[in-house]
This record gives C-alpha cells, sequence and structure tokens, in this order.
C-alpha cells in the first residue's frame, strides 16, 4: 500500500497530532490538580457552613484561601470545558449546533471564571 | 447509472441498546453523565462566592436558598455526584496506566461496583462533620 504521508510526517511519527493529544493530556492534568483543589473547597464549604457573613468574608480574604480558591476555579473550569466538548462532539451532530455549543462552551467556564476571581479579589482587597 | 441504491435504508451496526448493562459501563456512563452535572453545579459555588463579595443581605437571602430543604437535597446531591466523579477519575487514571490491578476483569468489576457505595459514603462523612461543625 501506497504511503500517502510526506517524508517529514513519517519522520515525526505523529500522525495526524493536532490537538487530540493535548486535549488528552490536559484533561488528566486537570484532574490530577482537582483532587486536592476540590478537597480543600469541599472542606471550605464544611468550615463555613451557616458562618455569618463577616466570618465567611474574613475566611476567603485570607491569601492561601484566595490563592487556592482561585486554582480551584482555574483547574475545574478548564476540565469542565475540555469534558464538555467531548460530549458535544460525540452528540451533536449538526455542524451549526455543534459550532455555536462549543463557542457556548468556552464562554460559559470564561465568564463563571472572572465572575468567581473577580468577587474574591473583591473580597480579598475592597475592604 | 448513479441512482440505483439508496433505497432502502442502510444497516446500521448495533448500539448502546444490544448490550447487556454491566458495572464498568455503567459506570462510564455515569461518569460522563456526573461530568455533566458537575458543569453546572459549578454555578452554585460561583454564586456563592458573588453572594459573599456583595452585601450582607444578598448573602443572607443565598444562605437561606441552599440552607432549604430543597436547596441542602441539591447540594446533598451535588456533593455526591462529586465524589463519584472525583473517584471515576482516579479509577480513569490508574486504568490509564495499564495496570493489571485496574484492568483485569474482576477487579474492574468490583471498583465498578464499589463506586456508588464509596461515594455515598463519603458524601455522607462530609455532610455529618459538616452538621457537627455547625452545631459545635
Amino acid at each position: 500500500m501506497t504511503d500517502m504521508r510526506t517524508p517529514l510526517g513519517r519522520v515525526r511519527g505523529l500522525g495526524s497530532a493536532r490537538e487530540g493529544t493535548m486535549h488528552f493530556w490536559r484533561q488528566r492534568l486537570t484532574a490530577i490538580a482537582n483532587v486536592p483543589l476540590v478537597l480543600f473547597m469541599v472542606g471550605l464549604m464544611v468550615a463555613l457552613v451557616g458562618a455569618p457573613y463577616e466570618d465567611v468574608r474574613a475566611t476567603l480574604a485570607n491569601p492561601f484561601v484566595t490563592l487556592v480558591v482561585i486554582l480551584f476555579f482555574v483547574s475545574v473550569l478548564y476540565h469542565m470545558k475540555l469534558g464538555m466538548q467531548i460530549v458535544i462532539e460525540d452528540y451533536v451532530h449538526g455542524e451549526g449546533a455543534k459550532v455555536a455549543l462549543i463557542a457556548l462552551n468556552t464562554f460559559f467556564p470564561l465568564v463563571i471564571g472572572v465572575a468567581s476571581i473577580f468577587a474574591l479579589l473583591n473580597i480579598a482587597f475592597g475592604g | 447509472m448513479s441512482k440505483t441504491t439508496a433505497t432502502r435504508a442502510r444497516p446500521l451496526s448495533p448500539h448502546l441498546q444490544i448490550y447487556k448493562p454491566i458495572p464498568t459501563m455503567m459506570m462510564s456512563i455515569i461518569h460522563r453523565i456526573t461530568g455533566v452535572a458537575l458543569y453546572f453545579g459549578t454555578l452554585l459555588v460561583a454564586i456563592w462566592l458573588m453572594a459573599a463579595a456583595g452585601t450582607a443581605e444578598g448573602f443572607a437571602r443565598v444562605q437561606g436558598i441552599y440552607g432549604s430543604w430543597l436547596g441542602l437535597f441539591v447540594l446533598f446531591g451535588y456533593s455526591w455526584v462529586l465524589f463519584h466523579h472525583m473517584l471515576g477519575g482516579i479509577r480513569h487514571l490508574v486504568m490509564d496506566t495499564g495496570s493489571e490491578a485496574a484492568l483485569g476483569k474482576d477487579e474492574s468489576r468490583r471498583a465498578a461496583v464499589a463506586m456508588p457505595v464509596v461515594s455515598f459514603a463519603l458524601a455522607i462523612l462530609v455532610w455529618v462533620v459538616a452538621i457537627m461543625a455547625r452545631g459545635a
């Protein structure tokens, strides 16, 4: 059978290698990061159940807490964006609907992330 | 002649419904469903944070909704789904290593069957601790 690949492509040996491998890898990387970050977040929620407004804000304004919660959002939102993209690509076959949903899937985590991080910084620095 | 075929529907390859459901397959599907649920669940965390950044009254309103019976029910479901997806993810990471301990027929079945039980137990544990912490 004739090999249709270019000599360079054959040497690189990466197959079609565009974004699939990186997608797979980042899904795993964020999954690993999510484990401690989510556990911290659950612990934080448990500690703050029913706590008064001032206490919640004081805890969230702690620099360590602020930082970890920001990392939580970055990792979790990226992970869920990658995951939802796969779901859309698997089940949505109409080209227009697929493109629209993939675009929405980019905006949704971004908006949530920017809003949440802004809220956190506002609590941390807003006084 | 180019239009001789396609008068009859073409045969399709068998899909999901012909397979007998088995634990590993169910857990794979549930992993995806829980992932989609968590995607929207993140909104709950974001709303809570934004409320904390706002006024005391607004925060109290959100706390009130989250603390209602419906709110608690949703939050408990959220925590169960979260642990289920986390355990499933760890399972997948172990399976990615190709180890026999994760991929063997009996081992993988046992891990899959344990998933809902262990995740439910973890969710209960978190809520017991939360309720005790609140009482203290």
